[in-house]
């Protein structure tokens, strides 16, 4: 059993924390001082030790890891048995995990494997009569709801961009402790083949910056697509030369491509890509929308963004209604001397 | 083979989601299947097309939830189940997982079961792993395609999306997925599926029927509440040219330091 009653788990993938593990040990840090504890953290696979050595520097009061080779791959099974140990073991009140796919799911089987309870997807936390209260957004945002886990451990997952990264301070150091693996390499159900890693770019949850382009990319009067292209085909061609110029937005902002679902589902663009709710939800310092008219349901995916700026040529378009700054025109004349502009005054 | 797919019924994607008096109301707005759970049910019926055996699709929750039901019986499914019992009304995630875990072992000598990523009302997303984990089956979230199935050799191999970008993994069968978009655009029911779910007598299961005791459930929603008005004062971006409308614009973006 451990003093530290609060255990975070740190997402990593081949030996990079995601930027939501550190956030997760933020609102872990955060909760600690409420509660008078302290927080532990466990990482498992590559270099699991270093990043082990490195949550000391953002605070953390202890560390465990375990790299063992049925841990080098990720897979759900192996990780959620070393959770439910680590955690059988030092009988934390809080179990605190990123909203990253793997997050997710070994939270979800953790609160199995533990008989606790999971909330997830988090965007605050509070602590009234020393007990956790979080409040999560439903239905993709359109309500916000407080909820509570009346189990031990209340295992929580944080969303990304909700919580600070704490500051790292090298000085601060500690030895981690070495845990074992508990499932043997054939008592693991499944094994990975390959990996085909996305194409570059930023990852959309994560982003400071969110470029999206909707149904309005594909209408360019000024372009004649090749003649061997059928209706359908010239259709996507358009709407292909139309998101160059919002990709091109985004790099020189440094930020995330998205789209709206009327885009997604013409073609234009891979589903990845898509905000809304049955898309991603997103919560940038910025986010344009190009050619996109605002459905509740892509609102939904958005409407929580610091700033939202808009460019329509339909002046009457129900984005305009959340966006601080619009400009009614057509985007294909107004992208190109913003993508200067901004590359002018960013020095790119 | 034997496939179960697992849904929700949930207001639909368009609704207007309000709290009004301290409870949530989506107006006239339909009850509909998840969103996400189409996705889950074409899954089912593309490997019972390719591979031959029936699908079951379960759901639980109240009299109403048989719309749903009867909407995945229209798409192709052979059989439904809902799961009935007042005493799961108040039912969490974890429950839920419970729940249904025996309904999968109540239908019994399932290869694979099929669920959409997460439902669209409490968006919570744990309830595949949690129902994968209380089975003991495998977990394979977030598949976008099933490359392989092998019933017999009791194996499958499907591609999944992670952060970095796709994973494609081998698991013994049974196995428990959750699907992603990329599975298939979900078909529409047919007219002929449509008579036949309109005259489907959907059995109905209670707690006593799977044999389990009500599951304990340990999330409370002390609060819902509508967020916060956002108090946004769009100003229009005013010019002669476009050139001049986006120079005002990118100025006055970098002025309010959001970057």
């Amino acid at each position: 059993m451990s003093e530290n009653k609060i255990l975070v788990f740190i997402d990593q993938f081949k030996g990079q924390a995601l930027p939501a593990s550190w956030e997760a040990l933020g609102a872990g840090l955060h909760l600690a001082e409420k509660l008078d504890t302290g927080v532990a953290v466990l990482v498992a696979g590559p270099q699991a030790q270093s990043l082990a050595e490195q949550a000391y520097q953002y605070g953390a009061q202890q560390a465990f890891y375990a790299d063992d080779e049925t841990l080098s791959d990720y897979r759900p099974e192996p990780y959620a048995a070393l959770i439910a140990k680590v955690a059988g073991e030092q009988d934390p009140d809080v179990l605190l995990l990123p909203t990253t796919m793997r997050g997710r799911e070994l939270a979800a089987m953790a609160a199995i494997d533990l008989e606790g309870g999971v909330l997830a997807d988090v965007t605050e936390l509070e602590v009234q009569d020393g007990k956790v209260i979080a409040t999560r957004p439903i239905y993709a945002g359109k309500l916000l709801s407080k909820a509570v886990c009346e189990a031990k451990p209340q295992i929580i997952t944080t969303r990304g961009r909700a919580f600070s990264k704490p500051e790292q301070d090298p000085a601060r150091a500690g030895t981690p402790t070495q845990v074992e693996a508990v499932m043997a390499a054939d008592e693991i159900p499944s094994r990975v083949v390959e990996y085909s890693e996305s194409e570059g770019g930023v990852s959309l949850t994560d982003a400071g910056v969110v470029v999206s382009g909707g149904r309005g990319v594909a209408m360019n009067p000024n372009l004649t697509p090749p003649s061997d292209l059928d209706e359908k085909e010239a259709e996507i061609w358009k709407a292909q030369q139309g998101f160059e110029l919002v990709g091109e937005l985004a790099d020189v902002l440094g930020g995330a491509v998205g789209a709206s679902r009327a885009a997604v589902d013409a073609g234009y663009i891979p589903y990845r890509h898509q905000v809304g709710q049955t898309g991603k939800v997103v919560t940038p310092d910025l986010y344009i929308a190009i050619g996109i008219s605002g459905a509740i349901q892509h609102l939904a995916g958005m409407r929580n963004s610091k700033m939202i700026v808009a460019i329509n040529k339909d002046p009457d378009a129900p984005i305009f209604k959340l966006a601080r700054f619009g400009v009614v025109g057509d985007l294909y004349s107004v992208l190109p001397p913003l993508i200067e502009a901004f590359r002018e005054r960013l020095g790119k | 083979m034997k496939i179960v797919v697992c849904i929700k019924q949930v207001p639909d994607s368009a609704a207007k989601v309000v709290v009004e008096d301290g409870q949530v109301t989506w107006g006239d707005a339909p009850l509909v299947m998840n969103p996400w759970d189409e996705y889950a049910v074409e899954a089912a019926l593309q490997q019972s097309e390719a591979h031959g055996g029936d699908v079951i699709v379960v759901s639980m929750g109240g009299e109403g939830v048989q719309e749903a039901l009867k909407n995945a019986l229209a798409m192709g499914c052979n059989e439904a189940i809902l799961i009935n019992d007042p005493a799961l009304a108040q039912a969490d995630s974890q429950a839920t997982a419970r729940v249904l875990a025996a309904a999968i072992q109540k239908i019994g000598h399932v290869d694979v079961a099929f669920f959409g990523r997460q439902a669209i009302d409490d968006d919570m997303g744990v309830t595949a792993a949690q129902t994968a984990r209380v089975l003991g089956w495998p977990s394979l979230s977030l598949v976008s395609v099933i490359e392989a199935i092998d019933p017999d050799g009791g194996k499958i191999r499907v591609t999944r999306t992670i952060e970095e970008g796709r994973q494609v993994m081998e698991s013994r069968l049974p196995a428990l997925l959750s699907v992603s978009k990329d599975i298939g655009e979900p078909r529409y029911p047919s007219f002929m599926g449509i008579r036949k779910a309109s005259r489907a007598n959907i059995p109905q299961w209670t707690l006593e029927d799977l044999g389990i005791q009500a599951p304990q459930s340990v999330v409370r929603w002390p609060e819902i509440m509508n967020p916060p008005a956002k108090e946004v004062t769009t100003e229009i971006i005013e010019g002669e040219t476009p050139e001049e409308k986006a120079e005002k614009l990118a100025g006055k973006i970098l002025a309010e330091k959001v970057l």
